[in-house]
């Protein structure tokens, strides 16, 4: 598009773009600095204390290597509730997502006083990130799973339903006028006119939703809230180093093949 | 898809065995992941605290927002917000190079970009709440440990969006430098980086975002922000406490994504 626009007003109308003006740009780079100083001095980052502290991080690394294979038969049970928990935690979330994002998307709401509202909160919940509330949920229900899958619950709820009311709002309004048209109640209407229309974006944004929840669920056992992440805390704590690199190397393994296969079912989809 | 002989193009329906196979093997998959699921354990006492945490949050602790002494709401976030943005700047510099290796304009090679692509995935999946948790063991339980969690982590992404960012460059004034004789340095310098400029700062600004929730959570393995004390108020069941906490933190990353947005909106 440059060449074919540029090319032939060049000689006619300047096309010369005004430079920004130094001034701005120097003010800019000012204001970043002075944040980053700023910034250094709040949380007392020195660069001597962690060229101290590499020493003390190699020998933890050190440690690390050769991993305790034989560790890996303790931890399948934690693996394999840590994907359990991303599956229910997503599933409840997806559900969840579809009335919330109806709410949430102008065209099949048509009311500002329901949507912009519906929004907010939506907001209002995507701003807490996913441990958080799983230390929440902790102090709700006590140790344990339930609290994690309700954390991922939330969490993949905020996700997957504000990309599907982002979708919902481009699709076709040619089906829906039709049926309109013929009498349509508003549940035909969803039915027959923007779920065949939504059916694969929205089980693309559910595995997406799938993929992020299992490496979330590796880290939620840090605050009580089961799978593998309880292990972590226990190895590092004993100072079982090379515990803790099979449990990395463990959860490293299966969220890349989960992500993978996940990536190639969302291509086939969409 | 069948044309008809009428001329409506149907779709064709998913071949029924098929579909009967992935709904059994789904319900199996269910199946499997409820009887997994402890529903015994669960406390009696759930409603009553939930409803403590409703009544917290509704009538926070404003007393807690300023405390002269020090430990308030308010010096938690600026040190949440001091994390992110150090840590923020530090990955925008270290993925640079990064981003260079993966791109794959960049390199002769296919295995070479194949590599740093590869690179960057690993360090993506590495949670950094575990990072933080090895650099606890290096700088100790303060702050630091956030920040170069968070920036050691952040490479991943960064690095990838970054790459994208220079694959898409037109290679047209490149060329044209090449041309008249410049030097490797300077087509990046006057031919790349003017490009790939406005992108990066977006992306930057889109990590960063990201940053300030993770740096909210970090506090919970204490490595500094606002999460230390929320966990302090959780574990002392002071709903108060909590409530105004998670008001703090609602409407700092609300603030912090609606500028950011605006921001970002400007640059590209």
């Amino acid at each position: 598009m440059k060449t074919q626009m540029g090319v032939p007003q060049s000689a006619a109308v300047s096309i010369h773009p005004k430079p920004p003006g130094r001034i701005k740009h120097v003010l800019t780079a000012a204001l970043v600095l002075l944040l980053l100083i700023a910034s250094a001095k709040q949380t007392e980052a020195s660069f001597g204390e962690l060229l101290e502290g590499i020493p003390e991080m190699m020998k933890l690394l050190r440690e690390m290597v050769p991993p305790r294979w034989s560790y890996m038969d303790n931890i399948l049970p934690g693996m394999l509730e840590t994907i359990r928990m991303a599956l229910l935690g997503t599933t409840i979330g997806a559900i969840g997502a579809i009335p919330v994002a109806i709410f949430c998307a102008g065209n099949l709401t048509p009311n500002i006083w329901v949507y912009y509202p519906a929004r907010f909160l939506l907001n209002l919940i995507r701003t807490l990130p996913d441990l958080l509330l799983a230390a929440i949920f902790v102090a709700i229900f006590g140790l344990g799973p339930v609290p994690g899958i309700f954390a991922l619950a939330v969490f993949s709820l905020g996700l997957i339903a504000k990309l599907t009311y982002e979708a919902l709002e481009t699709i076709d309004r040619g089906p829906l006028e039709a049926m309109t048209a013929v009498g349509m109640n508003r549940i035909q209407l969803i039915v027959f006119g923007v779920v065949p229309q939504l059916a694969a974006q929205f089980t693309s944004f559910v595995l997406y939703a799938f993929e992020i929840n299992v490496r979330a669920a590796a880290v939620l056992g840090l605050v009580g809230a089961g799978g593998i992440g309880l292990y972590y805390e226990a190895t590092l704590g004993f100072l079982e180093y090379d515990k803790t690199s099979a449990i990395i190397l463990m959860t490293l393994v299966i969220v890349l093949l989960i992500d993978y296969a996940s990536t190639k079912l969302r291509e086939k989809l969409l | 898809m069948m044309k008809t002989e009428a001329g409506v193009v149907r779709p064709k329906p998913l071949k029924s065995p098929f579909r009967l196979v992935i709904i059994v093997a789904l319900a199996f998959v269910y199946i499997w992941a409820l009887s997994g699921v402890p529903m015994d354990g669960l406390k009696e006492t759930a409603g009553q605290v939930t409803k403590a945490i409703a009544a917290g949050i509704f009538s926070p602790d404003w007393n807690y927002v300023y405390l002269p002494e020090g430990e308030d709401l308010l010096r938690g976030l600026l040190d949440t917000l001091a994390i992110s943005v150090l840590g923020t700047v530090i990955s925008a510099v270290l993925c640079i190079p990064f981003a260079f290796w993966a791109s794959r304009n960049m390199s002769r090679f296919r295995w070479l970009s194949g590599s740093g692509r590869m690179m960057l995935s690993v360090i993506r999946t590495f949670p950094e709440i575990i990072m933080a948790l090895m650099f606890i063991k290096a700088v100790g339980p303060t702050s630091f440990a956030g920040v170069l969690a968070l920036g050691l982590h952040s490479i991943g992404m960064l690095g990838k969006l970054y790459a994208d960012e220079v694959e898409n460059i037109d290679p047209g004034p490149s060329e044209a430098l090449l041309a008249c004789g410049a030097t490797r340095l300077q087509q990046m310098w006057f031919a790349v980086l003017p490009q790939v400029m406005p992108g990066f700062l977006s992306n930057t600004l889109y990590r960063f975002e990201i940053n300030v929730r993770s740096a909210t959570i970090l506090g919970v393995i204490g490595a500094g922000g606002i999460g230390t004390p929320l966990i302090f108020a959780l574990s002392a069941r002071n709903w108060p406490r909590v409530g105004i906490i998670l008001l703090g933190i609602v409407v700092m990353i609300t603030l912090i994504d609606l500028l950011s947005g605006y921001i970002r909106k400007k640059l590209v």
